[in-house]
């Protein structure tokens, strides 16, 4: 058994959370029970293209195991969830759930016979998905056939167990703002974009900052982040640290392939693409492009690069040419589709370098889509340079080529080793 | 006991070039399909890393990529009154093993055959008389002609991205290409390689000359390219590890890095690797085959029943199963009857060391596989052999591969062999000695041909394949000649020494030449004459299908891919159009 010192601010949070919640009413007590209708095809097909812009593969199917069946760990600051079953099963899956109650979960987070949802179901953001959107996503999962695979979702440590927190988290992280309201100011593709973005996409789960509870840092939105390890780079038109050399086309296809002229898609987003942003329309995902092209920069000035004669652009230098120039090319342009620039790359010049750290010590996997099938892929490097060349190489490409980025210490690099 | 397996549409004998295209055309037209190979899976980016796939030891030397002699060799003798022995270390020419196959390590030059190439005996019984033909020189005219390639041919090149410039587009001869090359309908989809600083000094020597000097068609990628299968590729970065290596930058075209992606996608295609079909299954009649037989790297035996077998494996390994199989007749060049085996066919190449003057910097390390530059003056027909006592001819070129230092240090012959002598040479020379290279074809013979060996077996208790084999003096007049030649453009080079080595017999094993074998399996348009007809279909098992260099009736003096790639399409448009709606002879006996 775990014995919680009263003195870990962690209980204080919770214990302050539950205080919060407990003298507010909720608007979960008026869900119905009613049973699902049976749908026709082309609504369970709507379904089945919702299903892929909200990529709930990634947290309801384990791999290996069968479609939506659930068991895929999610590990989040706080502790570990498993994705539940949504398959139509009585006993295991949602096959017991109205649709009244599936509405609640997916738009409210609010489980029938669970209560409280964690925001790893990205209820905050579904939120902004209207019920005939939500109810054809019901009609797709209750197409499928059911499984018989009990999941435990919840498998966080005390106190975030008690799910009675999540209602004072609630009242502080999710405004709870209904459906995503159109910009009459803005063109259809803009405000289809948006919707994907801001709604059924989940984009900000990775991509903006968060705050100590877990909430999104609000006036930060898309600003990047770091999620298990790996930077979700800021989203927002900016050379220094976003998208900014990016055209809406290049965001596009980056979206619909995995590749475009600059970047390789690999890591947490190369399952994105797989399973979400390659099986949209090319409209939809244009229609993002348009929408994350419009995002502002926050304006902050880039750092200046770190000097050319210093030492460790110095030894970056001679390692780059010597490991990995053959593919990223003498100017750091890699080829398109295939090898990524490490010019103008939002992950190359992050403030804190953890992804390129990770891909050089570990190597990296790009992701093959049928479009563009190369999954190519890069060597690991922890087994052919020390800590200090790692640091030297990176301090140097995040400081080339109109790069400018913090310098890398050899610490970091022993950090992820 | 083999385990009978759960039947496929298609069985492809052996995954490289030819494997991969037609397992894409099939799977994607709706075939279940399972390609067998005997060596391991290869992935262009996990295997051929340039950060340490440039190792000439493991490559160049211990030759990683290709075929062990513990898996299979075959027997060799140069005269039919001999004994053939085991090639105990493969070193003339290198068959390929794994997933790509020979195309994983070939250096990229894809030419197509000139248009009279495929009608050969036609060609030069019109132009110069029966008796221009010895006796024993068995050359035939391919059933097929340039002009129904072509479009195959330029498919081949759009998927490999080969990179060029047309020498003859739609009959308008073209500025800085080939002048004597067949009319092509379209440019190269890859504009020409730049050119090192050796071959250019060739391409002004030989255009200084009145010859016709022109970058070689390349599969080393002068800039990225998405190919037909919607595949990425690179930019050679002349590394000069092509020959004998794999390429990590996406830049040499090779089944893994060209077909594979796209073909891996297809749920209908399955890759079973490490596994040595042993034999292609016929049933009671003799006339359909019924599957393969192959034995895994355990040992154990298994029965893949398939509709279709088609063998893709390399050349002569090809002709190997067709007779391990019983599939059509031996040939018998003493009582002149049967096919299988008839015409093997190989390339004559020959040497010219040329020494630059002292302050020339050739930076030989600057490289690529097929990035240099060649002639076509003496290939082929493109000049009159009248009185010159023989036929053919081939590529002059100025294509060194790399300046690697265990292998491809150039030294004239009196150099010590080792040694501060041999140490003293190298300095001298490394930046001032350019080797120049011949090409030459092989045409076919009575006496030069594939059969089972009856002495020596393979580790499944099979004969081995033996080969008969020895220079003609139709080739070795060729090669004094057209060295002589390439030595009169070293000369205008500005050399200050010049040693040439035109090819002289009798063939040994021993030093390697070329991989370009060919023949065993020839096209033909009867049964008479042929193992497969036009189609590549064999004209006794109409079920069986044989892909490859093989069904060459003799060699050109051209690197044989290019050629093989438009037959592969050739024959695929024909198996898709017709075969899979009515199986039977696409070509009546």
């Amino acid at each position: 058994m775990r014995f919680v010192a009263l003195s870990n601010p962690r209980v204080i949070l919770a214990a302050a959370l539950l205080g919060a919640g407990a003298i507010l009413a909720t608007h979960f007590a008026a869900a119905q029970s009613t049973p699902p209708a049976t749908a026709d095809a082309q609504t369970i097909a709507a379904g089945k293209y919702l299903v892929a812009a909200g990529d709930c593969v990634a947290c309801h199917t384990a791999p290996g195991g069968a479609p939506f069946a659930g068991g895929t760990v999610i590990n989040t600051p706080f502790g570990k969830l498993l994705g539940p079953n949504l398959t139509p099963d009585q006993d295991t899956g949602i096959g017991g759930w109205s649709d009244d109650q599936f509405v609640q979960a997916v738009k409210y987070g609010y489980g029938h016979n669970v209560g409280h949802l964690y925001p790893g179901l990205p209820y905050i953001y579904f939120n902004k998905v209207p019920v005939a959107d939500i109810l054809k996503i019901r009609a797709y999962l209750n197409s499928l056939a059911p499984v018989h695979n009990q999941i435990v979702a919840d498998q966080l440590p005390f106190p975030f167990d008690i799910r009675a927190l999540m209602i004072g988290w609630n009242l502080l992280y999710f405004p709870d703002t209904g459906d995503y309201r159109p910009d009459p100011s803005q063109s259809a593709e803009w405000n289809r974009g948006a919707y994907l973005v801001q709604g059924l996409g989940h984009c900000a789960a990775c991509h903006t900052p968060k705050n100590a509870f877990g909430g999104d840092k609000t006036g930060q939105e898309f600003a990047g982040y770091i999620v298990d390890g790996a930077n979700a780079p800021a989203l927002v038109d900016s050379t220094a640290n976003g998208l900014g050399a990016w055209s809406v086309d290049d965001i596009a296809t980056y979206l619909s392939t995995g590749h475009n002229r600059y970047a390789d898609a690999g890591g947490p987003m190369a399952s994105v693409i797989t399973h979400s942003t390659s099986q949209l329309t090319s409209a939809d995902d244009h229609a993002i492009a348009t929408y994350l092209k419009s995002l502002p920069g926050n304006g902050a000035a880039p750092p200046a690069p770190v000097a050319p004669n210093d030492p460790q652009m110095i030894a970056g230098m001679h390692i780059y040419s010597d490991e990995c120039s053959a593919c990223h090319m003498t100017g750091g342009t890699g080829e398109p589709n295939i090898i990524p620039a490490l010019k103008a790359s939002p992950v190359v010049a992050a403030t804190v370098p953890d992804t390129m750290t990770h891909v050089v010590l570990y190597g990296a996997r790009s992701v093959g889509t049928d479009a563009a099938p190369v999954a190519s892929a890069m060597p690991a490097f922890r087994g052919v340079l020390n800590d200090q060349q790692v640091a030297d190489v990176l301090t140097y490409v995040r400081n080339s080529w109109g790069n400018a980025a913090p310098a890398v210490t050899p610490d970091q690099i022993s950090a992820q080793r | 006991m083999a385990t009978t397996l759960p039947h496929k549409d298609v069985a492809i004998i052996g995954l490289g070039w030819t494997g991969s295209i037609l397992a894409y055309e099939l799977a994607t037209a709706g075939l279940d399909v399972i390609a067998i190979e005997r060596g391991p899976w290869r992935d262009t980016a996990t295997d051929f890393p340039p950060t340490w796939a440039q190792d000439e030891l493991r490559y160049g030397v211990r030759l990683d990529l290709f075929q062990r002699p513990a898996q299979s060799t075959m027997t060799l003798r140069n005269k039919i009154s001999q004994t053939a022995l085991p090639v105990r270390q493969f070193s003339s020419f290198l068959p390929g093993n794994g997933l790509g196959g020979a195309g994983v390590h070939w250096n990229g030059m894809n030419y197509r055959f000139l248009p009279t190439d495929y009608q050969l005996r036609t060609h030069v019984t019109q132009k110069y008389g029966a008796k221009a033909i010895p006796d024993d020189m068995t050359i035939q005219d391919f059933p097929m002609t340039y002009e129904e390639l072509e479009p195959h041919f330029d498919r081949f090149e759009k998927l490999a991205g080969i990179s060029g410039k047309a020498g003859n587009l739609n009959g308008q001869i073209q500025p800085g290409g080939n002048p004597f090359e067949g009319p092509r309908s379209a440019e190269y989809p890859n504009p020409p390689n730049r050119q090192p600083y050796g071959a250019t000094l060739f391409a002004k020597a030989a255009a200084e000359l009145g010859y016709h000097p022109f970058p070689v068609p390349s599969a080393n990628l002068s800039q990225p390219y998405t190919n037909t299968l919607g595949v990425a590729m690179g930019q050679c970065t002349f590394c000069g590890f092509c020959e004998r290596f794999g390429c990590g930058n996406y830049a040499k075209s090779s089944a893994q890095t060209c077909v594979m992606p796209a073909l891996v996608r297809q749920k209908n295609f399955t890759a079973r690797m490490n596994a040595n079909v042993t034999k292609i299954n016929l049933d009671s009649t003799g006339k359909k085959a019924t599957g393969v037989t192959y034995v895994d790297d355990t040992g154990a035996e298994f029965i893949q029943p398939a509709d279709m077998v088609a063998v893709c494996a390399f050349s002569f390994n090809s002709v190997h199963l067709l007779l391990l199989s019983g599939i059509g007749q031996p040939y018998d060049p003493v009582a002149n009857t049967g096919q299988v085996g008839r015409n093997f066919a190989y390339q004559c190449t020959s040497s010219v060391l040329v020494q630059l003057p002292k302050d020339t910097k050739l930076n030989p390390f600057v490289a690529g596989g097929a990035v240099g530059t060649v002639i076509d003056d003496f290939n082929g027909d493109n000049f009159d052999h009248t009185g010159l006592g023989f036929i053919g001819g081939g590529v002059l070129q100025a294509t060194s591969t790399g300046g690697r230092p265990i292998t491809q240090i150039s030294a004239f012959k009196d150099t010590p062999k080792w040694g501060a002598g041999w140490k003293q040479a190298m300095q001298d020379n490394y930046q001032t000695i350019y080797p120049l290279g011949t090409q030459g074809n092989v045409c076919a013979y009575r006496d030069a041909y594939l059969d089972l060996d009856p002495t020596y077996k393979d580790p499944y208790g099979s004969p081995l394949l033996r080969l008969t084999f020895d220079w003609h003096p139709n080739e070795l007049k060729m090669s004094a000649y057209i060295t002589e030649k390439l030595a009169g453009i070293g000369k205008a080079m500005g050399a200050t020494r010049i040693e040439s080595a035109p090819r002289t017999g009798p063939y040994t094993v021993v030093p390697y030449q070329t991989t370009h074998t060919t023949g065993g399996a020839i096209t033909g348009d009867s049964p008479s004459n042929s193992v497969v007809n036009k189609y590549l279909q064999s004209w006794d098992v109409s079920n069986v299908f044989v892909f490859g260099a093989s069904a060459f009736p003799q060699n050109s003096g051209y690197n044989p891919t290019g050629t093989v790639g438009g037959m592969t399409y050739f024959a695929i448009d024909q198996i898709k159009s017709q075969y899979l709606k009515n199986p039977g002879p696409l070509v009546p006996a």
